[in-house]
């Protein structure tokens, strides 16, 4: 295959699914509240674009606070697991377990807590996303070459200037890499508890759209939530890129 | 060569290791890495340790470095006893240990947000370290190449660094652990020259582990050679030759003659 036609490949790919997509559904004449035809999920999206928007700004808005809160608390103790053997000991089996427990069961014991709506979304994004982040960076703590631990060692630096200057600076790329999977994994928790326990967000919109066998609009919150979860990950590629970019050695990022 | 004496007159060394051993381990399942070893190195005096590999070459800088303590036996160094790394040391490795994500000017001014007699003055006032650290990279050929990242350079070059790392903060004590066995001939012989001029402009006392005589003979005032393991000092020989040494000189017959007979004792180590 020719490079430009392998450029195009993100967009065209999607693109020719949505076509056959389309073929399908009038060929075999699918009702839509089964599978509605893209122009009719585009359709549904213009026609209640105003309600689509605020629902999907609400869920944008508790997915970022959610991972905000899962970055500095996941940032905070991956450094705490990563730099201590006995801290690391003592938590571990606690974090395997509590990430173990589907989130979804834990929504009802924070609509006990704090009623339904914004507050049970942001703790749920920030549940559900905060576990990558904790192990990567505890796993670039512990991988440290004691060769570049020896360097500073031997200039007699204490222990916590070798994890700020040596320790954190080269965890970065796997915090980094964790915040695109921590992002995605932000939106299905927001939305999860939206479905389970709100009055408004994406999946709140999604759970009215079910009850009245509404197809199309329940695709389009579907496809907003994609949206969203692609743009938000190439941002933090571009983050990634930007303040990495020795660890994937990319000479252009250097300019 | 002189027959060997492991404390030579003049008791108040710069380093001096007393019957000193370290075990890898604990009790007999342990490794016994060095035996009962003493060595009285002199301020100013440029020493090189060869002997078979696995000999505990690394293990004995270790211990005079302070990264790691003694099993039994007393560490000095400029006369306090070592328990721990001292800031007066600047350590090279056979592998250049740079950090990635530092562009090599920042490689090299890395010692001086550590060591605690230059961070403070460091930090109010860091253009003359800045001018210094540039000179220091030209001295070693490295001009233009402040900004480039570790991974830009060459092996030679990332070497070249790690020297000025090892350097840019004035240790008086400069430990080497085979800078140059990664790199190829040309390059090594090179960056001879170039440690020579270092040591001739700074005159730290240098100690260098290394598995290449000839490299031992040009840089060093005094070879010792270790026994196998459980590593001890079994010879000490005075370089005579004067400085700046050259390529030329270690061609020549009595430079070749000594290199001959360190192999020679290195040969009956590794059979006994």
């Amino acid at each position: 295959m020719s490079p430009a036609l392998i450029r195009t490949l993100p967009w065209s790919l999607p693109l020719a699914l949505v076509v056959v997509w389309e073929i399908a559904c009038r060929l075999f004449e699918i009702q839509s509240f089964i599978l509605p035809a893209p122009s009719a999920i585009v359709a549904t999206t213009i026609e209640f674009y105003g309600a689509i928007a605020q629902h999907a700004l609400q869920t944008l808005f508790t997915t970022v606070v959610g991972f905000a809160i899962a970055v500095g608390f996941g940032l905070l103790l991956g450094i705490a697991l990563g730099a201590s053997k006995p801290i690391y000991d003592a938590m571990y089996p606690m974090m395997i377990g509590f990430n173990s427990v589907p989130k979804v069961a834990i929504v009802p014991i924070l609509v006990i807590w704090f009623g339904i709506g914004t507050i049970p979304a942001i703790i749920t994004a920030f549940l559900i996303s905060f576990f990558p982040i904790v192990v990567n960076v505890a796993t670039g703590l512990a991988t440290i070459e004691p060769e570049l631990q020896d360097v500073l060692r031997s200039l007699g630096a204490r222990k916590v200037q070798i994890l700020i200057k040596v320790g954190i600076p080269r965890s970065m790329p796997y915090f980094f890499a964790s915040l695109k999977v921590a992002i995605t994994l932000a939106f299905v928790g927001s939305v999860m508890s939206e479905m389970v326990a709100s009055n408004s967000g994406i999946g709140y919109l999604m759970q009215q759209a079910a009850s009245t066998f509404n197809g199309p609009l329940l695709f389009s919150g579907l496809i907003v939530i994609a949206i969203m979860g692609v743009v938000m990950y190439e941002a933090f590629v571009w983050v990634e890129r930007r303040f990495t970019f020795w660890a994937t050695r990319a000479q252009d990022a250097l300019t | 060569m002189a027959s060997f004496d492991p404390t030579p007159a003049g008791a108040a060394s710069f380093v001096a290791l007393d019957k000193v051993s370290l075990r890898y381990g604990k009790g007999d399942a342990g490794t016994l890495a060095l035996a009962e070893t003493s060595v009285t190195i002199e301020k100013g005096e440029f020493v090189a340790v060869v002997g078979p590999s696995g000999c505990g070459k690394s293990t004995l800088l270790k211990l005079i470095s302070g990264l790691h303590p003694a099993t039994s036996g007393s560490v000095v160094v400029a006369g306090n006893r070592v328990t721990r790394p001292l800031p007066i040391c600047g350590m090279a490795f056979q592998a250049a240990t740079l950090l990635p994500w530092r562009t090599t000017l920042d490689n090299v001014l890395l010692p001086l947000e550590i060591v605690a007699r230059h961070a403070s003055a460091y930090r109010r006032d860091p253009a003359p370290y800045i001018a210094k650290a540039k000179q220091l990279l030209a001295t070693v050929g490295l001009s233009g190449f402040e900004e480039k990242y570790p991974w830009q350079l060459s092996g030679g070059m990332q070497q070249r660094t790690s020297l000025c790392r090892a350097l840019i903060h004035e240790p008086d004590l400069l430990l080497l652990d085979e800078p140059f066995g990664a790199l190829d001939a040309f390059t090594r012989e090179e960056l001879w020259d170039v440690l020579q001029q270092l040591f001739l402009v700074q005159r730290p006392t240098v100690v260098l582990i290394t598995h290449d005589l000839r490299e031992s003979i040009y840089l060093a005032d005094t070879v010792f050679v270790m026994s196998a393991r459980p590593g001890r000092m079994i010879s000490r020989t005075k370089v005579p030759f004067a400085r700046p040494r050259t390529l030329e000189d270690t061609f020549k017959p009595d430079f070749v003659e000594m290199e001959h007979a360190l192999r020679n004792q290195i040969a009956q180590q590794r059979r006994g």
